[in-house]
């Protein structure tokens, strides 16, 4: 079974993101770019069942820069086969993004693909349940398990009251959340062997594709700021300020 | 202008999220319609019916939408929403699931978790896990959203007297089926629409030390949630999980017991009315955003706060 995992090169998670004086974005000059942690996650479950001997091919796919081939070589190190980046130095929205994996899938055919269920950049949560709609696959959004079984693929997913399993036909789609499994290092001898692995390279006109979209950003600020309040002393003065001054128990 | 309003529901009540939802669609104006898809979910239609400011209920009732599966409701929503200037759907785990389906199969942009409304197409929303916020216009033909609850009052659950119209349409795709579920069972209140939500982090240790927390609320009549790192430990399960991938909350009071204060878990929380950070560690960045910081051992200082409020 091949498999098919969408990743995206975003702002360090641990990076504190700073608002330009122009209001025009967030300023990611000198700033640490890494793979977005729910795709290493996507990685991680890809290679995970290719050891299980249930997939036979790893395809890794990226939107991005030209710098987006470092995640790529990082997702080849932990265990991907090839790799393919859609080359595109714009801010493309998450449709763009589904109509060129959508391009993608149609030239692959994956059983199955594997992606995170959101960027932490742009927080939207959207790309995998599009792409469900274009292909018209089934859909495992954030998912906690993902077992293949013959022509199915039992995915649990988290939910607001606690965890939901369904069986999708394959090919189908997982997006995947936080305790799907534990994303693994890539070793040296692997990050090594990684930079002679296949990596192609197309443009969104290569693939028929337009990106054009509906919604612009008018300007980005920074959100309005918390101070800190007071230290208390004891548990006793913490009760008598809530109770007389913030008035909230 | 007319929008759609997703209701959010059990098939059997009507879920809060909804009365936030019709909010936002009020503050963007014009007549506002809400479907229902689900299964005997007759009591919800009745309920929504009853929202204030709504104009239509309409009721797609299928055993096909009994578990929202999104293969079979977005189909529905896409070929009801092509008349409407807006889709709406509360920012849960089931909007989320099911509205970016809704707006690929109707080839326009999501919105995704608006917090408030600029006009009828522009909105504010958060990106960067809080630490910005983007104003973003749509020219699309039908603008497809999601509303952050916190960001918006409910309307009020009583007071209209909307008519209900059963409508039918795409049914069972059968690219998918429900297998199970295990939901959480709680008498305390859910965790969005709780007043006061006391959290639990890494320092509680273990998960059977979550029982001070659970005192504490049931004193307070508050909800319990936690941090990645306690969900991610194993201590209490996913549903609890307050910040950037879990749940968003604003209550009036919220206490964080044992968390430092990692941006992913502001950014769950940091729009509480007044927060309470107790913490042994007085270097916590909790502190920096925490109305009352008390540096003190959780494990004295919890059991002592339940016996005094």
């Amino acid at each position: 079974m091949k498999v098919l995992v969408a990743v995206k090169r975003v702002v360090d998670y641990n990076v504190k993101v700073r608002v330009k004086a122009d209001n025009s974005g967030v300023d990611l000059a000198n700033v640490k770019m890494s793979m977005n942690p729910f795709c290493e996650i996507a990685v991680e479950e890809a290679v995970r069942l290719k050891e299980k001997g249930v997939a036979s091919e790893i395809v890794v796919v990226t939107i991005g820069p030209a710098t987006a081939q470092e995640q790529l070589r990082t997702a080849l190190a932990l265990g991907a086969d090839r790799a393919i980046l859609v080359e595109s130095s714009d801010e493309l929205n998450s449709l763009a993004v589904a109509k060129l994996l959508k391009a993608v899938v149609d030239k692959e055919q994956p059983q199955l693909v594997i992606m995170g269920k959101q960027a932490i950049d742009s927080d939207n949560n959207q790309t995998g349940q599009m792409l469900g709609a274009l292909t018209g696959f089934g859909q495992g959004t954030f998912a906690s398990k993902v077992e293949v079984a013959g022509d199915k693929v039992n995915v649990t997913r988290e939910i607001d009251g606690g965890l939901q399993t369904v069986a999708l036909s394959l090919p189908a789609i997982v997006t995947t959340d936080l305790r799907l499994n534990e994303p693994r290092y890539a070793s040296l001898p692997n990050i090594m062997k990684a930079k002679k692995k296949p990596l192609e390279s197309v443009t969104p006109a290569d693939l028929g594709v337009s990106t054009a979209s509906t919604v612009k950003t008018l300007k980005v600020e920074a959100p309005a700021t918390r101070s800190a309040g007071i230290k208390v002393k004891s548990v006793a003065e913490l009760v008598e300020k809530l109770k007389n001054e913030a008035k909230v128990i | 202008m007319t929008i759609l309003v997703i209701a959010e529901h059990t098939n059997a009540a009507l879920a809060p999220a909804t009365l936030n939802t019709v909010a936002a669609a009020a503050k963007i104006g014009g007549d506002i319609h809400v479907l229902v898809a689900g299964a005997a979910c007759g009591p919800v239609a009745e309920a929504a019916g009853k929202i204030a400011g709504v104009a239509k209920v309409l009721v797609a009732d299928d055993a096909a939408f009994a578990h929202q599966l999104p293969e079979n409701v977005a189909p529905l929503i896409a070929e009801l929403g092509k008349g409407y200037s807006h889709i709406l759907a509360a920012a849960t785990s089931n909007g989320k699931n099911i509205l970016p389906r809704v707006a690929a199969a109707l080839d326009v942009d999501q919105i995704s978790e608006i917090i408030a409304v600029e006009s009828a197409d522009t909105f504010k929303r958060p990106i960067y896990a809080g630490n910005a916020i983007a104003t973003v216009q749509s020219s699309a033909a039908v603008k497809v959203i999601t509303v952050r609850s916190t960001g918006f009052d409910p309307v009020a659950a009583e007071g209209g007297s909307a008519a209900v119209e059963a409508v039918g349409g795409a049914t069972d795709a059968g690219k998918s089926a429900f297998v199970g579920e295990e939901l959480a069972k709680s008498d305390r209140p859910e965790l969005t629409a709780a007043k006061i939500v006391v959290s639990g982090g890494r320092g509680m240790q273990n998960g059977d030390n979550f029982k001070h927390l659970y005192a504490l609320a049931d004193k307070l009549g508050a909800a319990v949630g936690a941090s990645r790192a306690a969900v991610d430990a194993g201590f209490v399960p996913n549903d609890m999980q307050v910040g950037q991938t879990g749940k968003i909350v604003a209550p009036q009071l919220y206490i964080a017991v044992g968390i430092s204060g990692a941006i992913q878990h502001l950014a769950g929380m940091k729009d509480s009315k007044v927060i309470v950070a107790i913490n042994k560690d007085e270097e916590a960045p909790i502190f920096q955003v925490a109305d009352y910081g008390l540096v003190a051992d959780l494990f004295d200082a919890v059991p002592e706060l339940e016996k005094l409020v």
